[in-house]
């Protein structure tokens, strides 16, 4: 569950990203956050992801209110989060496999659980045979599946993508939603920030407009 | 939640990480491990010649005897006297009496003026009392104040203490000493610097690493582990090298000490590194390295923050 209460961000070069912003996302929701570059969209990402904290106004995830959460607890805030970006941020030196398994590393998971967990999560994305291959020789839609498997291998209640599907072909593109929309219907929350409206149309899915920093629709 | 045994994995993790990255680039990281073995080998070597210096020392200094010259017109049997009232004070444990015809024959022996002495008409020598101190009462105050005492002697013509060299030996090993403190501290910073130095370089180069990581929720003690084994395993390797330094200019000073001694009568020998110390040095090394790592860590670590 999220919930954003007159949420208000200005960056420090003074551009006020969010103004006012009121918005509630259910548990188990499908969301699109939709709007042009620069309208806001990824701003509410990184407040969820508490990448930032809000100037005004309170946000909630999960039931806790970020904005009292003292720094020390946000890694542990965070391994409760999937996240998952265009510029999916894989480490070009490592195996697609040791990627996957990096959320469960931090958080402490025994060996045995790692191994069947990286493994299932792989095999979500299609990727099983790939496990030992850097991320480098596979192709950008299966560079982007690494970044969702690494996203949804510590099994997140909430997940986030920020165009995740900006680089990716329309027939690739759906693929990816596709793979989203299965999180879902297992009882993940998910909020994705898109442009691509025919995708959005496509799927349906509840939408939240942002424009100029404001939530329109 | 965490179990040792996960714990334990964890760390031994971080310390394979880091020992990998080490062998990764073997010219950087000896280059880092000599300049650091290099530093603590100098102050290790000092304190070694220090120590020593107060071993052979040591011997010396607590032996300060008085040498009383009485009066040449004083006669033998008044000096004996005198020697055996002076053997009772509980200030002086031994009073040996050298009579002027046995300092004549020593001095004839030893000076070769054996015909200028047979030329003199009577002998120039007095009787001479060599007094030793009690332990209990041997301070440099305590020797000066009985020295003066002696001096005013109806039959003494002059009591002579040789405290000045003691005094200057004394002087120079605390300076020797003072002097090694310094240069272990100012090296010991030298190595925090130098650890710390290398702790950024290697932040910098992994910081795609340090905020994907933060970013998928690793602590900040977690990004900062392998970078401390890093800085422990530079430090101890660092004093293994100190301590092969060190060792190697003990065994090269070894036989022209021992020829020294020999010239002087004596058997002494240098001392290297016993094991406690070795495994200080190790210790110091190690300690410094991790150190050195965690002031890197702090300073740059908090710098780099995930991005979306």
């Amino acid at each position: 569950m999220i919930r954003f209460e007159r949420v208000s961000k200005r960056y420090p070069n003074g551009r006020e990203a969010l103004r006012d912003v009121t918005l509630q996302i259910g548990a188990g929701e499908f969301v699109f956050l939709t709007g042009r570059s620069g309208a806001g969209k990824s701003s509410i990402l990184k407040l969820v992801a508490l990448l930032e904290r809000a100037t005004r106004g309170s946000v909630t995830v999960n039931g806790q209110d970020t904005g009292s959460l003292p720094a020390r607890a946000i890694p542990a805030f965070r391994r409760r989060l999937g996240v998952v970006f265009q510029d999916h941020q894989l480490l070009m030196d490592r195996p697609v496999y040791d990627n996957v398994a990096l959320p469960l590393i931090v958080s402490d998971t025994p060996f045995r659980d790692i191994d069947k967990r990286v493994r299932a999560a792989l095999d979500q994305v299609g990727l099983l045979q790939y496990e030992r291959a850097l991320p480098l020789e596979l192709s950008i839609g299966e560079q982007q599946r690494v970044g969702i498997a690494r996203a949804v291998v510590a099994r997140p209640t909430i997940l986030i993508a920020d165009e995740p599907t900006g680089n990716l072909d329309h027939a690739l593109a759906r693929d990816v939603m596709q793979l989203f929309k299965r999180f879902q219907e297992v009882g993940v929350t998910v909020l994705i920030a898109t442009h691509d409206l025919t995708l959005v149309h496509e799927f349906g899915q509840r939408e939240i407009h942002i424009a100029d920093g404001q939530v329109i629709a | 939640m965490i179990t040792p045994s996960i714990w334990f994995t964890r760390h031994m993790q971080a310390l394979l990480s880091a020992l990998g990255r080490v062998l990764r680039r073997p010219m950087a990281s000896l280059l880092t491990t000599v300049v650091i073995g290099i530093a603590l080998s100098f102050p290790a070597t000092l304190w070694l010649l220090v120590k020593n210096a107060e071993q052979v020392t040591g011997g010396i200094a607590e032996a300060v005897d008085i040498t009383v010259y009485l009066k040449t017109e004083v006669p033998l049997e008044e000096a004996e006297k005198l020697a055996a009232s002076l053997k009772l004070r509980n200030s002086i444990d031994e009073v040996t009496l050298i009579p002027a015809e046995q300092g004549l024959l020593e001095f004839r022996d030893r000076s070769g003026f054996g015909a200028a002495l047979d030329a003199l008409p009577e002998n120039p020598l007095p009787h001479v009392l060599v007094l030793r101190p009690s332990t209990a009462h041997s301070s440099a105050d305590e020797v000066e104040a009985l020295k003066t005492d002696l001096a005013g002697f109806p039959e003494v013509e002059a009591a002579q203490v040789d405290t000045q060299w003691v005094r200057r030996l004394a002087a120079i090993l605390q300076m020797l000493e003072d002097l090694f403190k310094a240069i272990a501290l100012m090296l010991g910073v030298g190595v925090l610097a130098v650890i710390g130095n290398v702790t950024r370089l290697e932040i910098g180069a992994r910081r795609a690493e340090i905020e994907v990581t933060k970013l998928v929720g690793g602590s900040n003690a977690f990004v900062r582990r392998p970078f401390l084994y890093e800085g422990l395993l530079f430090g101890a390797i660092g004093g293994l090298i100190a301590l092969a330094i060190t060792q190697a200019v003990m065994f090269a000073l070894d036989i022209p000490v021992a020829r020294l001694a020999t010239l002087y009568g004596s058997e002494f020998r240098l001392a290297g590194l016993g094991a406690a110390d070795a495994a200080t040095l190790l210790l110091l090394g190690a300690g410094l390295g991790l150190a050195g790592a965690w002031l890197g860590a702090a300073r740059h670590l908090s710098r780099i923050e995930a991005r979306g």
